[in-house]
């Protein structure tokens, strides 16, 4: 069987010939004719030197191919052809991610949400797997932060990747892979794990080439251990992005409902600076449910703080706080339950779920109730939700 | 050694030419610094100087540095000094001294040649500021604002690029030629711009695309051939501005297209089936496409006279000294010399068209020119498409080379935009239908009400299918600071 290619076209009718790309591409993989300027997919190697240069976008577009379009073909386009349907696995179209190990992963990570995911309509486009486990990106650590109190056992790091000139272009809820050096107990090279971004698409500041993760050590494990441990101007090396279903929609209507534990909360660290940076004055169409064992615990507790409750309305729920019972956030929704019920009716709504995986039942359980409280059948809606895509699940 | 692909910015004149290792050309260029900002103040984009504007800005030469984008206040745009990387080996790539080394400094013989070609060039880029000097007040769109000073700050690096040449290479006269550059000015009785086109008015924003489209596209062909020239530092700053010269392009290209496409959708709403019903379509407020093709004829033969007679002497001997080459000489499977080669030049005697050929080395404009009209045609090809797709039966063309000429073999001829030759009463009393008429200029100038809402674009123009640097549709692009 073809192993499907990840293709790179550039759109016809957005493209004005102007040839940036074809003296850009170091390999001489863009030809033209009078009318189109075309990538060879078999020359082109996805190092995107093509991408800055273009003054149109023309250039990022991508298809998942089993064979590619050929030369001739492309040069005779007036458009665009949308995306085919690729036989892969069960039969669904893949394209969260080329790699076959990561693609599981993800389909893992995303099965929460009950069936094939979607993303929110005007989500921005996302890039995927530019890098892949042939070539990885070489990053460069530009910090390494402890986001949990010293005295916590929980060790969460905030880590910032600066990209360098690399061009790594990710969206709010993407993720990346890195691939901790050394070799497992059969002696071959680690595969990636993944992490979720948790700065903007622009950077951690506006318009710097960075990224950061949300990393907490876990006893034992290969890289969660690797990456805690990495200190200012070490080089790592990064794959990606990947992830095209759980992304913000680009929508200062939109109603987000975000509920997370631990680590989970990268995401919407992302996705609540993307909105503070291009609509700050939104106020309250964001709820977020953010479950740690303590106030110590919890990452970003100090810089989320900061945040208004205007817009961004927070609750959180602790586990274990001398003296406190234990709340999950399930036990938040439920007390949020009548706004909640309000909101799952509203053709606005995204909701997002995010961390740990054994929070799902808990969470599918206070939903229920919600909705069964105001006449509802959450089963119904969730589906409705997820084929609009305004349902996500990432748990791990 | 100075790293010649990242920017550096130990002078106050961002460069990547060692600049503060030069003292005498560092000294002359910070001299000229505070005449040129004067210049931008009095004659850059009127009433927007305090906002903060969405631009890229390159921060080094490599295709992955030379477009970051942040918001500046224009007059903190970084104007900078870059030029692409030497290339090792290259090779003088035309004329009588073709295939020897490339020259790094100025060839004495041809001195004033060089001089007369930068400077010519340098004048064409802050004329079309000075041009596009009121648009801003009347964008129809935050994004189209952001496009325009764009392509205004950048059409500023040009100068920028120009003077350092001239001082660099040419001692005092290069000082006195750079001091000019800031004197001269679009449309003056006095002191015009050297070139026609670049005296014109920019009067509406249909007239501003035509323009970055057709006039831009003269100055990609120029700087195209100049990209070719023996002299290394010239060509490699000219192959640099080329890169910037894409969005220029750009914004004309979508810029046209996006008119169109709000002209066609609004007829279909309207069940207008004639485009040519001009009176219905202007009712709805978008410009129809009859007076979308006047706009073009008249921008498209403006910009044919920038590339002067089609038979000329000049040309030839800037080719055969291999200061200016052809159009992707280094791609031409030829002799590189044009000894014996002739071209095909259409002469208009006696009231007829005819074409002759002529020694290839003399045709050397005409030759460019018909590169241009193919590289132009490529956007109408588009534009049609976009009519096509709505429906409608009709076809934008480019007029035929002889109609509305004031320079070369064809001045003054009475000649249709199809290519015949009628009385010279005939042609005046037509005139009205193939070039816009002071109605239809009114008519434009109506529509031309400013939409500063983020996300909002007037009623005449569709929004572009994808935003800048892959903003969102509702992206501030200009945050407006009003005195
Ligand atoms: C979509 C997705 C997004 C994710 N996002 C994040 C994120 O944002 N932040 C984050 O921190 N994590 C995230 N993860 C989890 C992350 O990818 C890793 O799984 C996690 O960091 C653990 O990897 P590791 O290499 O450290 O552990 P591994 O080495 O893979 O070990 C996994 C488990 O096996 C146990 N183990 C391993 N070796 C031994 C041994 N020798 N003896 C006993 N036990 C052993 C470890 O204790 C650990 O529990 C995400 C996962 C997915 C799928
Ligand atoms: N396992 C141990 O005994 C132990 C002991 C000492 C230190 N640690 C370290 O402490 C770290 C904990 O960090 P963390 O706060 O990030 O923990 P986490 O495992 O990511 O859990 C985050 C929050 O989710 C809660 N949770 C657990 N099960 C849930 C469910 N089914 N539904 C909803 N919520 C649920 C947790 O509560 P509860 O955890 O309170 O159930 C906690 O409040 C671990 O990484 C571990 O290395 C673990
Ligand atoms: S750089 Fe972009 S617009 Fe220019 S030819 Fe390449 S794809 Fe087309
Ligand atoms: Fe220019
Ligand atoms: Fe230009």
């Amino acid at each position: 069987m073809n192993k499907p290619l990840k293709q790179h076209l550039i759109d016809p009718e957005i493209c004005i010939r102007c040839h940036a790309c074809v003296e850009a591409c170091p390999k001489d993989a863009i030809t033209f004719n009078d009318d189109n300027v075309v990538v060879d997919a078999a020359i082109c190697d996805g190092q995107m030197a093509c991408i800055g240069p273009c003054p149109t976008g023309a250039i990022d577009n991508w298809r998942v191919v089993a064979t590619p379009y050929s030369l001739e073909e492309q040069l005779e386009w007036m458009e665009l052809p949308e995306q085919q349907e690729i036989a892969a696995g069960e039969g669904e179209a893949d394209s969260e991610a080329l790699d076959d190990a990561i693609a599981t992963l993800l389909a893992e990570a995303h099965k929460g949400a009950g069936g094939v995911a979607r993303a929110p309509a005007s989500a921005a486009k996302p890039t995927v797997n530019l890098h892949g486990l042939e070539n990885p990106l070489k990053v460069r650590v530009q910090g390494n932060f402890r986001l949990t109190a010293a005295a916590s056992d929980n060790d969460v790091r905030h880590i910032i990747l600066d990209l360098g000139p690399g061009h790594f272009p990710i969206l709010e809820g993407q993720t990346i892979g890195i691939i901790p050096p050394g070799e497992d107990a059969q002696g071959r090279a680690h595969l990636p794990r993944l992490y979720s971004v948790s700065s903007p698409r622009d950077g951690e500041r506006p318009s710097t080439n960075n990224l950061s993760l949300t990393v907490k050590r876990v006893q034992g494990g290969v890289c969660s251990n690797y990456v805690c441990d990495l200190g200012r101007g070490d080089e790592v090396l990064v794959t990606g992005p990947y992830g095209s279903t759980f992304l913000l929609p680009d929508d200062p209507e939109a109603r987000l409902v975000m509920i997370c534990t631990g680590t989970g909360s990268a995401p919407f660290r992302a996705f609540t600076m993307r909105r503070q940076r291009v609509m700050p004055t939104v106020n309250g169409r964001m709820k977020l449910f953010f479950g740690a064992r303590s106030p110590d615990s919890l990452p970003y507790f100090g810089p989320l703080g900061k945040v208004p409750q205007e817009f961004l309305e927070k609750h959180f729920a602790f586990s274990r706080v001398d003296g406190k019972d234990k709340t999950y956030v399930q036990d938040r929704l439920r007390q949020d339950g009548e706004a909640l019920a309000m909101m799952l009716t509203d053709a606005r709504t995204h909701i997002y779920l995010c961390g740990l995986k054994a929070m799902e039942a808990g969470v599918e359980e206070a939903f229920n109730d919600i909705a069964r409280a105001s006449g509802l059948n959450w089963a119904e809606i969730r589906a409705r939700l997820r084929e609009e895509g305004r349902y996500h699940v990432e748990t791990y | 050694m100075s790293d010649t692909i990242n920017v550096s910015y130990d002078t106050q004149i961002p460069n990547n030419v060692g600049l503060s290792s030069d003292r005498r050309v560092l000294k002359a260029l910070e001299k000229w610094h505070p005449g040129y900002l004067d210049w931008w103040k009095g004659q850059g984009p009127d009433g927007f100087q305090e906002s903060l504007v969405y631009l890229r800005t390159a921060v080094s030469v490599d295709p992955k540095g030379w477009a970051k984008f942040d918001y500046v206040r224009m007059p903190e745009y970084r104007w900078g000094i870059l030029l692409a990387p030497q290339v090792e080996g290259r090779i003088i790539p035309c004329g009588e001294h073709y295939g020897e080394p490339a020259w790094q400094e100025v060839p004495g013989e041809y001195r004033s040649m060089l001089r007369r070609l930068v400077v010519i060039q340098g004048d064409t880029e802050p004329a079309s500021v000075e041009q596009q000097r009121f648009l801003g007040k009347t964008a129809p769109s935050l994004y189209d604002m952001r496009n325009l000073f764009q392509v205004n700050v950048e059409e500023a690096r040009h100068l920028w690029a120009m003077v350092y040449i001239l001082q660099k290479y040419f001692g005092r006269d290069g000082r006195e030629e750079s001091a000019e550059l800031l004197q001269r000015r679009s449309g003056s009785d006095e002191k015009p711009r050297m070139l026609g086109a670049f005296n014109e008015e920019t009067p509406d924003w249909l007239s501003f695309f035509m323009f970055t489209y057709f006039t831009d596209r003269d100055g990609k062909m120029q700087l195209e051939s100049l990209a070719q020239s023996g002299f290394d530092p010239l060509s490699r700053t000219c192959r640099f501005m080329l890169t910037e010269e894409a969005h220029h392009m750009f914004v004309g290209e979508t810029g046209v297209g996006r008119t169109i496409q709000k002209t066609c959708e609004r007829m279909r709403e309207a069940g207008i089936d004639d485009p040519t019903d001009i009176g219905r379509v202007r009712d709805l407020g978008v410009i129809d496409l009859p007076t979308i093709q006047k706009k073009l004829n008249l921008h498209y033969t403006l910009s044919l006279d920038l590339f002067g007679s089609e038979v000329s002497t000049n040309a030839a001997n800037a080719f055969n000294a291999g200061i200016k080459g052809r159009y992707r000489e280094n791609k031409i499977d030829d002799d590189h010399r044009l000894q014996d080669a002739t071209y095909p030049v259409s002469e208009f005697t006696d009231g007829k068209i005819v074409v002759k050929e002529v020694p290839a080395l003399t045709a050397i404009n005409m030759r460019l020119r018909d590169d241009y009209s193919r590289d132009a045609l490529g956007g109408v090809k588009r534009w049609n498409a976009i009519i096509r797709k709505h429906g409608f039966d009709f076809e934008l063309t480019l007029p035929h080379e002889g109609f509305h000429r004031q320079i070369g073999t064809y001045t003054g001829a009475p000649i249709t935009p199809e290519g015949e030759v009628i009385t010279p009463e005939e042609w005046a009393a037509r005139r009205d239908e193939w070039l816009p008429s002071k109605e239809d200029g009114d008519f434009i100038a109506s529509l031309m009400k400013p939409c500063w809402e983020a996300g909002k674009y007037a009623g005449w123009i569709a929004p572009p299918r994808v935003g800048i640097d892959n903003k969102p549709g509702d992206f501030e692009y200009v945050q407006l600071h009003m005195a």
